[in-house]
């Protein structure tokens, strides 16, 4: 206890340490914020979600805090809806059963370039009497433009920029230009004021009702911005937070202990045991690591529990079971140990109670400092397309990313938000681990 | 292996290796010999594996069958006394003579002899036929396919590597003289964004000198369409160069000075460094016969582990660079589910690991005094 508490008074002497255990633990936080709030078959559902759960979101759109740098402010997204009352819907009844629905919603428009596209999601219920509404759209300097009038199914998509009916009456093939801009101005720029959408309807039924949903593709999106397949990028980089972590704990915890109890059973059985973990490890050392797992998750499953096991597996029988096994030599012929054996204690007692304890220093700061490399492993299998394919990973952002070709088209933010938070996390472990060994490693302190 | 520049104190090391004369030469074949023999049994093993591996699915049954079926029903088409036949009679005898072939090539035996048959064939690298990929002559031939891509892929991993090596070798060394100043601390500061692999490195690279100062091309071999003469080609290769090296280069040096500098440290502490010292020596012969030449095995058994960890590493830096190398068409067979491809590369870069371990060896068995008298070819 005391060995525990001494530490960590040294550790806190190095500063690497402290930015290391901030890292950490705010990635930490994240990680149970993101498993907390979104349940794993949620998450799976919303990754693997097409347009039916992404339409709100506009493709390949930055995230929206990029505005606090670009010189041309661009639109960010939004989506509202009668339903969560975000836009505003007076019912008035009229006759019997003739009611007239009248929608609004205003917002300001303060950005410099035009949106991507405006959708109304209408849904509506009746039962034989179809509703009707007419769209209006009113800009800051006080003209009422005439969207449409229709008819409304149960479901209904009416989309601004492909109705050919607005493009004529606009006189315009782009009608988000021709909506936002000044018709008297030759600079073609939006105006920037306050906008409202109108949208009266009437039903003609008793129970029939009408609601609506606006949505507004800009050119940003969100905390993270979306991908080709509108998904919010933010899912990936909250969820992936603890898988990253979870892979990478989990690797280097199994590797390390795995490496250590087999060095010790080879050490203290000795002769055949001994000698054939040695032959592993040289056929081990031939072995292409990254070949083996590609091959894996080629022909078998990509499930990433599977790669980690296989991960454990092909990390055991590394470089440092000789390192452990030339301690283990060292400590077995300690007095300690001959007393164990006097007093009759057997080889598992002795492997697990006075050999392996003993090496407890040597392996935290090797496990600490292996997380990393376990984490960009995850993202490097992505890369190769092997990643899991159903959870939200960072490497699959990457994936993704560049099969896209994201960097030729100046979709930055798409491989950076990952990448930094993959940079984080290895420079987290990385800070704390080197820390730790300078620690625990006598010969490294003051170095 | 350069390793000129380290190996160089040999011959003025004050081991005393003339009194053994022909039997350190005996020694020395012995050690090579037996080295050799282990080696070869280890890679035969490591295939025999990858093997076991591959066909736990099938897979390299359905390699072999097709092979068969492809050859097969070509050679039967292209026979012209076949075209006469009726399409029904010709279906049949072609499965007849699929049949015989399958047998012929033992499909029908079991697994245990069967897989004996393929070691045979991978170890020869008789790899089969490729599903999809073909070479960039046309050849469907999964050997030709690979060893096509290796120099590209040795270009790499050699430019990189020995800059990697030496570089942080010759800086470690002279940090630990400058144990303490700025220089050492910001590098020690850095060394742990080695935690990143290269092709971590490899995007950033591409984002700043690709893509935003436009200096240097995106990825690929060279220019497109490629020059004509000669020199503007290698210095067109050489620009391609630049940036995968860099990101391998950028990715580990810091850790390997760090580790180095380390090393040296703990080394320029011992008694006979401090003896040395007091002898008035100067300092380039202290480090040349007094902390290199000791720790020179440790040194190149430093350098295998990197050769052999940035083999594999390469695979994705080549995939991001578009390095038209062995690693990308190991991705490229990935996407295609062309798995003789990638069985094959398998057994590729196991014998280029085993090739690379067992060089070291031989490297090491030159430098170390206790090979040459004797004491390493026991253990």
């Amino acid at each position: 206890m005391n060995t525990i508490k001494n530490s960590f008074r040294d550790l806190v002497r190095y500063p690497s340490a402290i930015v290391g255990m901030v890292i950490i633990s705010i990635l930490l936080s994240i990680g149970i914020y993101a498993l907390a709030t979104i349940p794993y078959s949620e998450a799976v559902r919303l990754w693997r979600g097409g347009e039916d759960v992404w339409y709100q979101n506009p493709k390949y759109a930055g995230p929206a805090w990029l505005n606090y740098f670009n010189s041309k402010k661009e639109p960010v997204s939004f989506a509202v809806s009668t339903v969560d009352e975000g836009m505003k819907k007076v019912v008035n009844p009229a006759d019997k059963d003739v009611s007239s629905v009248e929608i609004t919603y205003s917002f300001d428009y303060t950005y410099d370039t035009f949106p991507q596209e405006m959708s109304i999601y209408f849904n509506t219920t009746f039962d034989k009497k179809l509703p009707f509404v007419s769209i209006a759209w009113l800009t800051p300097d006080g003209r009422k433009i005439r969207i449409a009038d229709t008819a409304v199914d149960k479901k209904f998509t009416y989309r601004f920029s492909q109705d050919p009916k607005l493009q004529k009456s606009l006189k315009d093939d782009n009608v988000m230009e021709a909506l936002y801009k000044d018709p008297k101005n030759p600079i073609s720029a939006p105006i920037k004021g306050t906008y409202q959408l109108v949208i009266s309807g009437a039903t003609f039924e008793k129970d029939s009702d009408i609601n609506a949903q606006f949505v507004f593709h800009g050119g940003l999106y969100g905390m993270a911005g979306t991908d080709k397949y509108r998904r919010d990028l933010l899912l990936p980089l909250l969820y992936g937070t603890p898988i990253a972590l979870a892979f990478g704990l989990l690797a280097s915890l199994g590797t390390a202990l795995l490496t250590m109890i087999i060095a010790a059973f080879g050490t203290w059985y000795g002769g055949w045991v001994d000698e054939l973990i040695q032959r592993i490890t040289e056929v081990n050392l031939v072995l292409p690591f990254l070949a083996i797992l590609i091959m894996v998750g080629t022909f078998y499953s990509r499930s990433i529990w599977l790669m980690l096991g296989v991960t454990i597996l092909l990390s055991i029988f590394s470089g440092s079971i000789k390192t452990y096994r030339s301690i283990f030599l060292q400590s077995k012929e300690s007095s300690y140990i001959e007393a164990a054996r006097a007093y009759g204690a057997s080889s598992t007692r002795i492997i697990f109670v006075y050999l392996i304890p003993r090496m407890v220093p040597l392996l935290i700061p090797a496990l600490v400092s292996s997380v990393p490399s376990f984490v960009f492993l995850e993202a490097s299998l992505a890369v190769l397309g092997l990643g899991d394919p159903v959870l939200p990973t960072w490497g699959k952002v990457i994936d993704d990313a560049f099969t896209d070709g994201a960097l030729y088209r100046g979709l930055y933010y798409w491989v950076l938000e990952p990448a930094v938070l993959l940079m984080f996390t290895g420079l987290g472990f990385a800070m704390l681990g080197f820390a730790l060994d300078r620690i625990f490693n006598p010969r490294l302190r003051g170095m | 292996m350069a390793t000129e520049p380290l190996a160089a104190p040999v011959g003025s090391s004050p081991v005393p290796a003339k009194p053994f004369g022909d039997s350190t030469f005996m020694r020395m074949v012995k050690y090579t010999a037996l080295k050799l023999v282990t080696m070869a049994f280890t890679v035969t093993i490591g295939v025999y594996l990858t093997i076991m591996i591959a066909n736990m699915g099938g897979y390299v049954d359905t390699i072999m069958r097709n092979e068969i079926r492809d050859n097969t029903t070509q050679a039967m088409l292209s026979l012209p006394a076949n075209r006469s036949l009726d399409r029904d009679v010709l279906q049949k005898l072609i499965q007849d003579k699929i049949a015989s072939q399958e047998e012929r090539l033992g499909l029908n035996q079991p697994f245990a002899i069967r897989s004996l048959n393929y070691l045979k064939n991978s170890l020869t690298l008789n790899l089969g036929r490729a599903l999809n990929m073909t070479s960039d002559n046309g050849s469907k031939e999964v050997r030709l396919i690979l060893l096509e891509r290796l120099p590209a892929t040795l270009l790499l991993t050699g430019s990189s590597e020995l800059i990697l090596f030496f570089a942080s070798v010759f800086i470690a060394l002279s940090l630990s003289r400058k144990y303490g100043s700025w220089l050492d601390k910001v590098t020690i500061a850095f060394s742990p964004t080695s935690a990143a692999p290269p092709w971590f490195y490899g995007i950033f690279f591409i984002l700043i000198f690709a893509a935003i100062f436009k200096v240097l091309p995106f990825g690929g071999l060279v220019d497109s369409p490629p020059p004509d003469n000669s020199i503007d080609y290698a210095l067109s290769v050489l620009k391609h160069l630049i940036l995968p090296a860099s990101a391998v280069i950028v990715s580990s040096i810091f850790l390997s000075i760090y580790n180095w500098r380390t090393f040296f440290l703990i080394y320029s502490s011992e008694d006979y460094v401090e003896m040395a010292k007091a002898k008035g020596l100067t300092p380039r012969d202290i480090e040349r016969r007094y902390i290199l030449r000791p720790t020179l095995p440790t040194i190149i058994t430093n350098f295998a582990l990197l050769v052999i960890t940035l083999w594999t590493g390469f695979t994705i830096t080549e995939t991001v660079f578009l390095w038209p190398g062995l690693g990308i068409t190991l991705f490229r067979a990935i996407g295609l589910y062309d798995t003789p491809v990638i069985v094959g590369s398998t057994i590729i870069y196991a014998y280029l690991l085993a090739f690379t371990v067992l060089l070291l060896d031989f490297v090491y068995a030159l430098v170390d005094p206790r090979v040459k008298v004797g004491a390493g070819s026991s253990q």
